[in-house]
């Protein structure tokens, strides 16, 4: 184990920079707020990471590309661990990752999981594209778990956005 | 019955609640009324199905005899099913499977807020998670519910005749047996008289809105909980578990 020694937290973060969101694929599982933690305890490396939604199948895939992206490094010893506590909101995605998102044409959540729009409240949502607050949600439920469908009034254009939760 | 014991079938319970109602869903997939609500239902079986594997892995784990999460949900047979009554029955029109997902929701809903204060960390970490999830579910079906009763007489003599048909299952949702005495007292599980309130809260003002009217507590058809179900039980389990059974230990 002579590399245990040039193991460590911030090596095995930078690292986990090249992990995307397999949906979403220009931006990290940090900037998601997915990748909870990382531990290296006598060169053990433990990653612990959350789902975003409960049923969410990329959680499986983000979980094979940590383990692989350690491989490729040279790194053996590790463990990928999920939870579920405390549960994943929206606000932990980064600043970085909300900017990130609206470049790929995904309108970032609201800024705060108010229950307000949980319950029910329309939030304000501006168009990815043009701008434009004069937008109207078709379903709730869009192309994945965490999207909405939303189309513009304006552009007339349809997009995602990641809702509040 | 111990404690070990009622957790082992309590977790069943949620978990196949979960399996089999995430299982009608996804029937629709392909056959939604309009392109938006196919997606959105299949997203709530997702959402439904990522639940029940949570229950159905504690569930192997409490149980420790070597079963996976799949031998539980592909290797039961219909009588070990304790899902209830409510989320086996068939799709029918697009209404009918909107009031079943309603009258689901209303339930559920409460029933996650309150397993959010469990004395089981667990089970309190899973329903901090679905309980969000939940609430959008319960959003959409009683928007739908609204729109249906309140819109045209076809629609709302559709609602009405779902919700008349659906109704005797509702009393499956709030049996309690020793399972829930047991875990009552442990503090895991909640008593079901405040869920009640909750859920009769909800009907009222959903239906209000939707000028359909609550049937009648009549019979109630009882015994999911128990692993006794109606006749379409078995057909489903005889779809879903097809692959395993006659390829025991596929994988893909
Ligand atoms: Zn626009």
């Amino acid at each position: 184990m002579t590399e245990a020694q040039h193991i460590t937290k911030e090596r095995i973060l930078a690292l986990l920079e090249n992990v995307k969101d397999p949906e979403v694929p220009v931006i990290s599982i940090r900037e998601l707020g997915v990748l909870r933690d990382v531990s290296v305890e006598t060169g053990v490396v433990v990653v612990t990471i959350t789902p975003t939604y409960t049923g969410c199948p990329a959680m499986d895939v983000m979980k094979a590309d940590i383990e692989h992206e350690l491989r490729a490094s040279g790194i053996q010893d590790f463990e990928v661990k999920q939870v579920l506590a405390p549960a994943w909101t929206t606000d932990w995605i980064s600043d970085e990752g909300r900017s990130k998102l609206k470049g790929y044409g995904i309108a970032p959540p609201e800024r705060t999981a108010d229950i307000r729009a949980l319950k029910g409240a329309q939030p304000i949502v501006a168009c990815p594209q043009c701008g434009s607050k004069n937008t109207v949600m078709l379903s709730p439920f869009g192309s994945t778990a965490c999207k909405a469908l939303w189309k513009c009034n304006d552009c007339l254009e349809p997009f995602d956005q990641f809702k509040c939760l | 019955m111990d404690q070990h014991q009622a957790l082992l079938t309590y977790c069943l319970r949620r978990g196949d609640d979960n399996l089999i109602l995430s299982h009608r869903l996804g029937e629709w997939c392909g056959h939604g009324p309009q392109l938006e609500e196919d997606i959105a239902l299949t997203n709530r079986a997702l959402d439904l199905i990522g639940q029940a594997r949570n229950y159905l892995q504690y569930a192997a784990e409490v149980e420790g005899k070597g079963r996976t999460e799949d031998d539980l949900a592909f290797l039961r047979s219909e009588r070990q099913f304790v899902n209830t009554m409510l989320v086996e029955q068939l799709n029918g029109d697009y209404a009918h499977t909107i009031c079943r997902s309603f009258l689901y929701d209303a339930w559920h809903l409460p029933l996650q807020q309150a397993l959010t204060k469990s004395a089981d960390e667990r089970i309190a970490a899973i329903a901090g998670k679905a309980v969000k999830e939940v609430s959008y579910h319960l959003r959409t079906s009683s928007e739908w519910m609204i729109r249906f009763g309140d819109g045209t007489e076809e629609s709302h003599v559709r609602a009405q005749t779902a919700l008349d048909a659906l109704w005797t299952f509702t009393g499956d949702l709030f049996v309690q047996d020793d399972v829930d005495a047991i875990l009552v007292k442990a503090g895991v599980v909640p008593d079901m008289a405040p869920i009640r309130s909750a859920f009769d809260k909800t009907v009222e003002t959903v239906l209000a809105e939707a000028t359909l009217e609550r049937p009648v507590d009549g019979h109630m058809a009882t015994g999911g909980r128990q692993g006794k179900h109606s006749e379409h039980l078995g057909y489903l389990l005889a779809e879903m578990q097809y692959l395993q059974r006659a390829h025991p230990g596929a994988q893909w």
